[in-house]
């Protein structure tokens, strides 16, 4: 990889460079890797490899819902088995696929590309380190990923119960999970999120260690950029939060193959002691997926409005905060397993609390960007599509936070535009709105940009169309997790289908970018956003030396 | 200091913050499994989820009775794993609240061995699981029925007064007890 000599960026990196072309021959690169930016790298690069598998798993799912009826799934059961499939291995196909594109979505496409990807590329940057804390360690997390991503799409071939693979929703509730269950399928599933959270829990460590203990001289807590701050919460929400999913989907385990009866009644157990320590994790991981997207946004939007962040310390103090009241709100999640009437006032004070934290944030977005000299690059566009797209999912957010419309539009499509919205919609616009604010910097080229506001525009429409009608639906009252609906939910239903074309449509522009932008792409300068992009990644050349701050830069 | 010293002490720095995390880490991992017994705990202790008390016939003794009655409504299931008949002798019962009052379930074993089962039970509303007091149940033991055999089995109950005095409780004028009765797997233990 030479390409820095020819890319040599501003003069103080030049210096130094000479004597680190040392790059690592490619098996020893790649494979065992202790960089912080090519672990990132291949993070990023396993993310969109995730993204496409578990994005084309709820195509297969808008297709069959497209109308009413069973067209597709007993055919793919059928295809998957290699015999002629019944109507209930038809229908647990749907579950199968519910499930996987749940458990991937979340675990093997957002978590690494926000966390590993982004995370390991420029939290060690933005704070002047020169690497991770543990680089080795780092390895061992992204390794970790694959033979788990390896043991759920393995889970799909092997019985799981009515047909092939983990039919469980990714939830993974008892006693669907344990008695309901029979196969290794979800012993497999299990075993998948297990080696996930190991690699999360490792990442974690990695992450607060780096952040606390190497910042360049004068990187004080209260001065790091919102990113790191971010990736701080985030991992001490990841260090919280998922041993206790460990510690349920290893009762689970138990459960399934050892006689315990942790969550069978029949034994004394109890199936919503595991909806309990379920989403005690859950919660909290929701945050996880959108909290350094919240990070990034704050660069981007500060970037494009050449102002710094409105609010610093409150932007990053409503994070804490996000963080901290994430962990005591699990049970509106389970507002419908029978909660006397106290916990659910409880639960639906403390869960309306969390847009006040959340508010402050939009709020500073948009004051950040008022009076702002803004720009409307593609990075900008998909951080203002997220703010639009996260305050309707916020919006929808505060009324399911009420106890009483919980009882009506629990589990209903209603629930399914909600989440969407946040994260499908959030999350993801974050992402891509990253992707394209850091892209030059990783790769060295810029990307197109006429080709970047097409995917933006054609992929805003596709998501709105796929998801705005499921509020209709699910006011309607139409439950998820079916494969088939009554004749009433056609007319939304297929348009939501339209809608998950276009969106798609919107993909192969982007992969169309990536591919211009890696061949054909104008090489970026180290700073090619210009004045308002203040942080230290830009000090730095396109892309970044392969060791970058060997002496540590002083920060006033 | 020199550059080395400076790397080694940098190293036993995040050495020691990588270890207080990773405890934190395993800290949470046993707060996760300590959650069960603390659920257990918390549910006979606050009556949650219907949860219902239990009482020795000395405490029962005491109780005053109040001049209000409460309907009570008796509920059976039977798991498919446990080929029985289950019912309750009668389905309703009007009580004194404060009265011990006994109900009876007739339990048949439909099968050709013997088998021993265990009931699980709550009552709805839910909220008065902390005033239902029972004081002789089948369901506090394992029964075992012969082939074909037919059992009575008793539950000595009563309703605490003190339900009146509670403002999420003081409206409720019917309790269903329900039990569901499972086979006991002489493999599994319970939690």
């Amino acid at each position: 990889m030479t390409t820095i000599a020819a890319n040599p960026g501003d003069m103080e990196t030049h210096a130094d460079e000479h004597h680190h072309d040392d790059v690592p021959p490619f098996f020893q690169r790649w494979f065992m890797s202790t960089n912080h930016k090519d672990i990132g790298t291949l993070y990023l690069i396993f993310a969109v490899v995730a993204g496409i598998i578990g994005g084309a798993i709820s195509g297969l799912m808008r297709m069959e819902l497209a109308e009413p009826g069973i067209q597709y799934l007993q055919g793919w059961a059928s295809m998957m088995q290699g015999s002629a499939a019944t109507e209930d291995q038809g229908l647990h196909l749907w579950n199968v696929l519910i499930t996987a594109h749940g458990l991937i979505m979340v675990f093997f496409m957002v978590m690494p590309a926000m966390i590993g990807g982004f995370g390991n590329w420029f939290v060690p940057i933005m704070i002047g380190a020169p690497d991770m804390a543990f680089p080795r360690m780092n390895n061992v997390s992204f390794w970790l990923l694959i033979p788990a991503f390896v043991l759920l799409l393995g889970s799909t071939f092997v019985p799981g119960g009515t047909g092939l693979g983990a039919g469980t929703g990714w939830t993974v509730y008892a006693p669907l999970s344990t008695s309901g269950s029979q196969g290794p399928a979800v012993d497999m599933a299990i075993l998948s999120l297990h080696l996930a959270g190991a690699s999360s829990i490792l990442g974690a460590i990695n992450f607060i260690t780096t952040i606390f203990n190497m910042r360049a001289p004068g990187m004080t807590i209260n001065k790091m950029p919102l990113f790191v701050w971010s990736v701080l919460v985030t991992a001490f929400l990841l260090l919280l939060a998922l041993p206790v999913l460990a510690a349920a989907i290893t009762m689970l385990l138990t459960d399934r193959n050892f006689q315990t009866a942790f969550f069978d009644a029949a034994g004394g157990g109890d199936p919503v002691l595991y909806q309990h320590l379920f989403w005690f994790f859950g919660h909290p991981e929701v945050y996880i997926m959108i909290l350094p997207g919240f990070g990034m946004v704050s660069h981007i939007i500060a970037t494009f409005s050449k102002k710094p962040v409105f609010g610093y310390l409150g932007m990053a103090y409503a994070m804490v905060a996000i963080g901290v009241v994430g962990f005591i709100v699990w049970a509106h999640h389970m507002f419908t397993v029978g909660l006397s009437v106290n916990l659910k006032m409880y639960f639906t004070a403390a869960t309306m609390v969390i847009a006040v934290p959340t508010g402050i944030k939009i709020f500073s977005w948009i004051a950040t960007m008022w009076g702002g000299s803004l720009s409307f690059k593609t990075p900008m566009m998909w951080a203002i599509g997220f703010i639009f797209m996260f305050t309707v999912g916020g919006v929808t957010g505060v009324v399911l936070a009420n106890g009483g419309i919980d009882d009506a539009m629990h589990d209903t499509y209603y629930v399914v535009a909600h989440f969407h919205y946040v994260l499908s919609l959030g999350a993801v616009f974050s992402m891509f709105a990253g992707f394209y604010y850091w892209f030059p910097k990783m790769c060295g080229r810029m990307y197109n940009e006429l080709l970047g506001h097409v995917h933006f525009w054609i992929f805003f429409i596709g998501v709105n169309v796929l998801f705005f009608p499921m509020h209709f639906l699910g006011v309607q009252g139409m439950p998820r997790r079916y494969a088939d609906y009554p004749d009433q939910f056609a007319y939304w239903n297929e348009i939501a289908s339209y809608g998950y074309a276009i969106m798609g449509i919107g993909m192969l522009v982007f992969f169309a970018n990536i591919g211009y932008s890696l061949f054909a792409g104008r090489r970026a300068e180290g700073n090619y956003w210009g004045e308002g992009a203040t942080t230290l990644e830009w000090t730095l050349s396109s892309p970044p030396p392969f060791h970058q701050f060997e002496t540590l830069p002083h920060i006033k | 200091m020199t550059d080395t010293a400076q790397t080694s002490d940098m190293q036993s720095r995040n050495l020691r913050v990588g270890l207080i995390t990773a405890m934190i880490g395993l800290g949470m991992l046993g707060l996760g499994y300590a959650a069960v017994p603390l659920y257990e705990i918390f549910c006979r202790v606050t009556g949650f989820g219907g949860t219902t008390q239990v009482v020795d016939a000395a405490q029962a003794e005491t109780v005053q009775i109040a001049n209000a009655d409460m309907s009570v409504r008796f509920d059976s299931n039977v798991s498919s794993a446990l080929p029985w008949d289950f019912e309750p002798e009668t389905t309703t019962d009007k009580i004194s609240i404060g009265a011990r009052d006994m109900a009876i379930y007739i339990a048949k074993n439909r099968s050709d061995q013997p088998i021993t089962g265990t009931a699980t039970f709550n009552v709805t509303p839910v909220q008065a699981g902390k005033y239902f007091n029972k004081v002789q149940c089948f369901c506090f033991t394992e029964q075992t029925l012969q082939p074909g055999q037919m059992a009575r089995m008793p539950v000595l109950y009563f309703v605490d007064p003190a339900i009146l005095e509670d403002p999420d409780t003081r409206d409720i004028k019917e309790i269903t007890l329900s039990y569901t009765f499972y086979p006991v797997d002489p493999d599994k233990k319970g939690s």
